[in-house]
Parts: C-alpha cells; structure tokens; sequence
C-alpha cells in the first residue's frame, strides 16, 4: 500500500479542561479528495489549525510526505507544500487582487514581475479575471473565498487544506466553484476539505472522515457515511437514527 | 522600470536649489529640519507604515547613531565622517536587537509599541548615568568648521547633506516597495496569519524592517549631532523625537513614499505658525500638534498623500469617474 501523503496518528488537543481533539487520526491519500465532516465543535477547525502550525499538538504525530511535520511553523510548512485556506477569509485588505496572490506566488518567483504575472494566471484559473485590479476589501463573501483559494494556489501547494470554501456562498456560486476544486484535483494537488455543505462533500470527497467531540467515529466512501447511524446520531442525538428508520417504516 | 524614481528625484532636485534662491538661516535652518524629520520618520515609516508595526521608540535608534557620532569623536579622536557611519551601523544593530528581543517572544500591536517605548526609556536613563555619555551633562562636539571634520561654515552643505540622506531614503523605499521584501512587509502588516500560510517567514520580515527602520533613523541622530553639536540624554533618547518619527508619517500618510517629507514639512510649518500666533506661549505648539493629529487621523486615515492621491485621481480622471457615476445611476 501506499504511504498517504498526509497521515494524523492520535493527535489530541487539550484546551484547559476542554478535550478538543481525542486521539483523532485520519489520513490524505496522494492525488484524492478527502473531507472532514462533523458537527459544529467537534474539533475540525482546531485539528486544521494544528496542521497548519498554528497551534501545537498536545499529544500525537502529523506525518508529511514521510516527515514528522507537528509544531513546525506555518511558513516552513509552506514551504513544503502545504497551503490552507481560513475559514473566515483572510485577504489582505489594503491589497488588489492581484498583490493578494502575488504574495503566494512569490514563494517560487523572487521577482517582483513574475509574481505579479503568475498571479493574473492564477486568478484567471479561479475565476478572478474581472476582479483582479480591485482592492480586496470590495470583495464579496464569494470573492474572498475564491481569493482564498487563489492565494493557496499560487505557492504551488502538494497538499491543499481547505477550511469551509463553500461556507456562505449562495447554490449557484457552490456550482460555480465545485468545478474549480475538482480541477485543482486534477493537476494532481491532494485536497483536505473541512466542509458542511453535504451536496458538494458528495460530488468532490472520494473518502470521508466523520468528527464528532473531538474523535473520528467514522469514515468511508461518502455514499457509506451517510447512511452510517452513527453519523447521523452524531448530528441529530443519540437515537435519532431510529427514530428516522421508525418514522421511514411508519 | 526607472519611471518610479522620477518623481522622487525631481522633488528632491527642486528642492536642491533652495540654498541658491535664499541664503536665509531661518529659511535653511527650518528645512533643515524639516528634512530631518522626515528622514527619522521615514525610517519610522518602513516598519511601522509598511510593515504595520507601530513603534513609540524610534529614539532608541536616533539617540544611538546621535551618541555614537558624538561620543566616538570626542572621547575616541575618530573622524566624523567613519563617525556617522559607525552611528548608522551602531543604530541598525540597535534596531535588530530589540526587533529580535520583541518579534521572537510574538509582541504586536500595542505590546509592541510599549515594549519599543520601554527600551527607548531604558535608554534615555542609562545615558543620563553613564560617564561615556557625558550624564546629566550630556557631550558638546568641539567646534571644528572644515568639511573633513563634518563641520560647515554655512547652512547650505548641511542642507545639502540632509537633503541627500532623504533623497536616499526615498529611493530605498522605491526600490524596497517593487521588491518581494518589501512585498512580504505589507503583507504581514496586513495580516501576519495570512501571510505565514504564504511561507512568508514574518519574524524575519519584521526584523529585516525593523533593522533598516534603525538604520536610517540613526542617520537623523548622526546628522543632528553634527548640525547642532550637543546632545544629551534628553534629547537622543526623549519621546520628543519618537513622536516626530511617528508624527511626519501618519500626517503625511503612511506607507507611502513621500507621506514622511509631506507630514515633517506640514507639521513643522504648522509648529512655526503656532508658535508665532500664541507668541511663544510654551507648549501651545504641542497642543496644535495633537489637534492636527486628531484631525487627520479622524478625516484622512491616508494622510496627506491620501487626499492628494484622491484629488490626483478626481482631476486626472473627471471623464471616467462621470462615467462611472452615471453608470451607476442609470443602473
């Protein structure tokens, strides 16, 4: 078998008496589209973040590429090909669209020209074309999601971890962007998705792994999940599953 | 590629030829420090107009390069001329150390303008103790006036000098606005966060700035030293300067090129207003200071470059913004 490209063994994450993350280990498969799914609070956003590097790990491993990856800092981590976006879109205001790529794409391109025209081809590739000399704060929510994206590209990620990407976007600006996932997929880019909007974690995710208080409970084909009681008790109560079986036979 | 030193360098031709115009000391010496506020604020302006790290102790890096200057001549017999450069270097070493002090235990914000506010404190108290400083009495240069001794009979070769000094800074600016550090300083005064996930390595960023930032706000001290031939602990290490630092820029616009020169020649114009009309009435000027900055920081968060950028744009470009507009309005 092939080694994941991602691999997160018992990672925990203990904020005071709180319990964030209880040994939860999922892994990224080369090439594949993986989702994290769960209720609000069971630890999605905390185990990104961990991830990422901005914030340590109280227990547990994170292995990239082969290489033991926990509490290295954000920027390092970039620069082995890992790039995020945040839930809660973090353009650089003051800067257009442009400069706002730019400075990803800087990462591979120390010239200042070069940066500036990789980033036109990269907000060409999310759809940005019209918007590219506007101020980032004009944007709108589906703007700055799709800018998110943009600036996460242009370091050439190997590893792409996408926190909420769809999150506020109306169903036909999620139309709009589920193909652009997917072609990034397609270059060849692994994809971590936390993601809530069901409709596209079914389209895009290949494998799927349930988060529910801080452990994995469940993972699988997407088409698996969805039917497995456990998940739908972790979002709806204990009981909910057959309650839903009840009233399906009622 | 050259364009963006155009403007840079006309405005500093032109004002090059004041000293020709007018031999007036009042003039000149008005000017002049004029410009030195501007090259301290310049300074002041890459950390904290760029880089978005706001800094109350740019004293700290002023009094250096004024100290070192002074005290390497007097007590050392070095010349003036490898003098100020040793200042300028002893500054940006200043500079680093506190950057890396404060940017390596993650200060920002306004723990960081206390802690740069701290060290200036620390500073000003150790040099009104110290022997090598002179204490209490502070360090009067002898008065040598020959060119080698950094020393002028008339204004205008100090003019000249200071002139030169902001013209470097201007273009330093430039040239650090088209390059990727510079790139990367904006980005991490707009969100550090953001920038990190980009690979931006911030803590490097922000002490590459803050030591530049040192650097040419030393050179204002190493200047001042030779302009006026005293200094003590009061004035290398005061907040008086720390605030013109901060001052000249916010006024004239932060993160821009010429918002430092703009914001000195505005604030000091107005200081010599004020102090004319309340007739020397001590501290009024101060008080005219804090009003102005209240207003600009209030009505024009761009500073003066701002408001003339906008009008710059209105003027320029009436057609297109009709158009804009009356799109609008049919839409």
């Amino acid at each position: 078998m092939v080694e994941p490209l991602l691999r997160v063994e018992q990672v925990s994450k203990r904020f005071g008496g709180l319990l964030a993350l209880d040994r939860a280990s999922f892994a990224a498969e080369h090439g594949r589209i993986t989702a994290l799914i769960g209720p609000n609070g069971a630890g999605k956003t905390t185990l990104f973040s961990i991830i990422g590097g901005y914030l340590s790990l109280s227990a547990g491993r994170i292995v990239y590429d082969g290489v033991s990856i926990a509490s290295e800092r954000p920027y390092r981590l970039a620069r082995r090909g890992i790039a995020r976006t945040f839930q809660i879109a973090q353009p650089f205001m003051g800067l257009t669209v442009r400069e706002n790529i730019a400075i990803g794409a800087h990462l591979t391109r120390p010239s200042r020209a070069d940066a500036l025209a990789a980033a036109g081809d990269i907000a060409h590739e999310v759809g940005l074309d019209d918007l590219i000399d506007r101020p980032a704060a004009t944007l709108t929510v589906a703007g700055r999601k799709r800018l998110e994206l943009a600036r996460a590209l242009a370091i050439e990620p190997r590893l792409l971890l996408l926190d909420e990407v769809l999150a506020g976007l109306n169903p036909s600006e999620i139309r709009d962007m589920v193909p652009v996932i997917r072609t990034i997929r397609g270059r060849g880019v692994t994809i971590v998705m936390i993601e809530h909007v069901m409709q596209a974690v079914m389209s895009l995710a290949e494998h799927v792994f349930v988060l529910s208080e801080g452990r994995v409970i469940a993972d699988g084909p997407p088409e698996a999940i969805v039917a497995d009681p456990l998940v739908v008790e972790a979002y709806l109560g204990r009981g909910a599953a057959a309650r839903m079986i009840g009233t399906g036979h009622g | 590629m050259r364009k963006r030193f155009v403007p840079t360098l006309v405005v500093i031709a032109l004002l090059g030829t004041v000293p020709l115009i007018t031999s007036s000391n009042v003039v000149l010496n008005f000017l002049v420090v004029v410009l030195l506020i501007a090259l301290v604020g310049q300074g002041w302006n890459l950390l904290g107009g760029y880089g978005g790290q706001y800094s109350f102790g740019h004293a700290a890096f002023f009094g250096t390069g004024a100290y070192v200057t002074a005290v390497l001549q007097v007590r050392y017999g070095i010349n003036a001329w490898p003098g100020f450069c040793i200042g300028i270097a002893a500054g940006a070493l200043v500079g680093a150390l506190i950057g890396a002090l404060s940017f390596r235990s993650g200060l920002k914000g306004s723990y960081f303008a206390l802690v740069t506010l701290a060290f200036a404190e620390v500073l000003r108290i150790i040099a009104s103790v110290a022997p090598v400083t002179g204490a209490g009495v502070g360090t009067l240069i002898k008065l040598d006036l020959r060119p080698e001794a950094f020393q002028f009979q008339s204004r205008a070769p100090f003019y000249w000098i200071m002139l030169g000094l902001v013209g470097v800074s201007m273009m330093l600016m430039r040239v650090i606005e088209g390059s990727r550090f510079g790139a990367y300083l904006v980005s991490v005064g707009e969100n550090e966060d953001a920038a990190e996930a980009l690979g931006v390595n911030t803590t490097i960023v922000k002490l590459g700035a803050m030591t530049i930032s040192a650097a040419i706000t030393a050179a204002g001290g190493c200047f001042y030293v030779q302009y006026f031939l005293f200094v003590d602990a009061g004035i290398a290490y005061g907040p008086w300067i720390s605030i013109e630092a901060l001052l000249a820029p916010i006024i004239g616009g932060v993160g821009t090129v010429f918002g430092p020169l703009l914001g000195a020649l505005v604030v000091k114009a107005l200081g010599e207003l004020a102090k004319l009309a309340t007739g020397d009435a001590p501290g009024l000027d101060l008080v005219i200071y804090g009003c102005v900055l209240i207003l600009v920081v209030a009505a024009a968060p761009r500073g003066i470059a701002g408001i003339l950028s906008d009008l710059g744009q209105r003027v320029l470009a009436p057609t297109t913004a009709a158009a804009a507009s009356s799109g609008r309005g049919h839409g």
